[in-house]
């Protein structure tokens, strides 16, 4: 047995952890047991954990072919395997969550999204077909069009074990991003700003949670891929290298999360931000993956982990909803140091979490005082109309999920296709899935 | 010298990111295994990634009678020949059945050992080459609890030495590597220390590192080598009473 957890190290669950290297090992595996299949645990909850078998797809990391940026591959290949691979010839994934390090089965498991949601969707629209195991170990290659292919994108692998992939990656000519960045003062110039740039590639905000709406100090930062006429001379086109981690050894004392010092920090960030707000020349991982270079960061939280917290609002009652709940944090002196604020364009699949609208992730140290905040701002979320991302969550009770109706009809139809026996995880059997 | 690397027992995890090292730097590669049809998704990742050019070989190590004629049938003598065969087996199973420990110990050693001297051979001729023996920290002192494979990992080690020692005038070099745990199909379920355990693609790496600057004898992680030495110098009489 190996203690298991996601990304915000909370919760903990001691698993049967098998390794898949192949097909073969696959179908052993799914005749064996219920299982969930898990990719680099970057899902931060317990969507990837079951104690009973754990697929470990990482194990499964090949790529099959690439033809003028058409990719196939296994699941387990991870997205920074795909871009130091393709970006010097050229490519880059059409759409990137936060990370690069998510295995491809995972981004299509949870249909990520990108700061270009409002332009190109989610992950799923440059996923051309997925291989699946379904519960009687046949594989069927389902493809857009398909029932069980809008089911699998965005089904959080309880629809089989997906086990390779065709997708389409994005020319791009150079490795560089032009960044826009703005310093803005409430929420409501933010929404207004974003709403703005509609046409702009890569939007998304950083924005402070701690001190209410009116005070929701925010950077937006706008990107484009860089053409060769934006470089000065002497940079090079394609620069693609892997960069040294730095390690985070161990937890920041619990007092910088609350209060005072939060206050502190976000508005330090906020300054900096606004002392450097203007165009820039940034490199792809800078850009896309601020995170990446600190190896481990989520024992910032130190031993208990944290959770994250985040919900989509659709267009029409988003800012009134944003606002209740930034309200509702600056009251209970809780807080996330840095919260994202993003537009998402409109919806697509049957289970995905994107709805045209606006998404707000914030993450809090796992303790009693957070868990009962978010429980108020479940609340204010399905009295907007908003939903949940289950690649986050961690903690929902079942009555909030399923207040989403399309939870229910996940539910029935993976009841009605024999894969409620099979495909489990601690995450599914919380929310009833 | 970008020449071809031959790896050896090529269908296991610790083969699949040596060859990933191998391909990377420049290097054509030769997989060779039993049941090639299980190697072509890894051809195909090895072309895809790094455009590199990749040929199969049907090789069974414990077919010796068939080791000549698979030396004499690759298409050019490598540059590098890695080789990765081995059988863990289990130590109950060993025990209780001789012929168990006898395949255990022909996976470890009469094979490799074999398939390595009609290499070896091949390369003195020619003046160059480089052949590198995945052996075992197993085999630096035998334990209640491994000891057959312990035993053939340590004769596999004893003969790469001595082949080192045979071919060091004649322009060949051979390595030896000692991996401790390494996460891969065979050590799957045991419970392994983390700061002890490798993941496959150190070992890809390490062993890169070792055949181009020429060294002789590696641990893929340094811990390795001082924790063999003390396991090396426990007294027999005090040894023998702990369960290692």
């Amino acid at each position: 047995m190996t203690e298991l957890s996601g990304w915000g190290r909370f919760p903990r669950v001691d698993c049967r952890v098998v390794t898949a290297r192949n097909e073969a090992d696959v179908r052993a595996a799914v005749l064996e047991a219920p299982l969930i299949a898990r990719g680099n645990g970057r899902a931060y909850g317990d969507a990837a954990l079951n104690a009973g078998q754990t697929l470990d797809m990482t194990g499964m990391d090949r790529m099959l072919s690439f033809d003028e940026g058409v990719l196939v591959a296994e699941a387990g290949v991870l997205l920074s395997d795909i871009i130091h691979t393709f970006l010097p010839r050229g490519w880059f994934p059409m759409v990137t969550p936060g990370t690069k390090l998510v295995s491809l089965g995972g981004a299509i498991a949870a249909d990520v999204h990108g700061k270009n949601h409002h332009i190109d969707g989610s992950f799923r629209s440059c996923v051309d077909w997925i291989d699946l195991m379904g519960p009687d170990e046949v594989v069927t290659r389902v493809s857009t069009g398909d029932d069980m292919f809008d089911w699998t994108n965005g089904g959080m692998g309880l629809t089989g074990v997906i086990l390779r992939a065709q997708i389409r990656l994005r020319r791009v000519e150079t490795s560089w991003i032009v960044q826009e960045s703005r310093a803005l003062t409430s929420l409501a110039d933010t929404i207004a700003a974003f709403e703005d740039t509609m046409d702009v590639p890569y939007s998304v905000a950083w924005i402070d949670c701690a001190d209410g709406p009116h005070h929701g100090h925010s950077i937006l930062l706008l990107g484009r891929h860089a053409v060769p006429q934006d470089l000065p001379m002497r940079k090079p086109e394609f620069k693609v290298r892997h960069k040294p981690k730095i390690p985070v050894p161990f937890g920041v004392p619990a007092f910088v999360f609350k209060g005072f010092m939060l206050r502190m920090l976000n508005s330090a960030y906020w300054r900096l931000g606004k002392f450097r707000a203007g165009e820039a020349l940034v490199d792809w991982d800078t850009y896309f993956y601020p995170l990446d270079g600190l190896l481990n960061w989520n024992r910032l939280y130190g031993k208990r982990g944290f959770v994250q917290f985040q919900c989509a609002l659709p267009k029409d009652t988003a800012s009134e909803g944003m606002e209740e709940i930034m309200r509702t944090i600056a009251a209970s002196g809780e807080g996330s140091v840095l919260s994202v604020l993003k537009r998402f364009g409109p919806q697509s699949g049957h289970f995905s979490f994107p709805m045209a609208g606006y998404t707000l992730a914030m993450d809090f140290p796992a303790n009693e005082r957070s868990l009962a905040l978010m429980e108020q701002l479940d609340a204010i979320t399905l009295a907007h109309k908003g939903r949940f991302y289950l690649a986050k969550d961690a903690r929902m009770p079942e009555a909030v999920a399923k207040a989403d109706s399309r939870a229910e009809a996940f539910a029935a139809m993976r009841a009605k296709a024999g894969l409620k026996k099979r495909f489990t995880s601690v995450q599914s059997e919380r929310l009833g899935l | 010298m970008n020449g071809p690397v031959l790896i050896l027992g090529a269908a296991s995890g610790m083969a699949r990111a040596v060859a990933r090292s191998f391909a990377q730097a420049g290097h054509p590669i030769q997989l060779a295994a039993r049941n090639v049809a299980r190697l072509e998704d890894d051809a195909a990742d090895l072309r895809t990634r790094y455009g590199t050019e990749v040929t199969l070989y049907e090789f069974d190590a414990l077919a010796l009678d068939s080791h000549a004629a698979f030396v004499a049938a690759l298409p050019a003598l490598p540059e590098v020949a890695i080789c990765a065969v081995g059988a863990m087996g289990t130590q109950k199973g060993s025990e209780a059945d001789p012929l168990a420990a006898s395949h255990v110990m022909r996976s470890n050693f009469e094979g490799p050992a074999s398939v390595l001297a009609h290499l070896a051979n091949a390369m003195e001729t020619r003046g160059s080459g480089t052949l590198v023996g995945i052996s075992s920290v197993a085999g630096d002192r035998g334990r209640a609890s491994n000891y057959v494979y312990g035993s053939a990992k340590a004769g596999f080690t004893a003969f790469l030495s001595g082949l080192r020692n045979r071919l060091a005038k004649k322009g060949v070099h051979v390595v030896t590597v000692l991996p401790g745990f390494v996460k891969t199909a065979m050590t799957e379920g045991m419970d392994t220390p983390a700061p002890l355990t490798a993941e496959p693609e150190e070992v890809g790496a390490a062993i890169l590192k070792a055949v181009t600057r020429k060294t002789n004898v590696i641990y893929t992680r340094p811990i390795w080598r001082i924790v063999m030495a003390v396991i090396r110098n426990i007294p027999e009489p005090l040894f023998k009473k702990t369960s290692i």
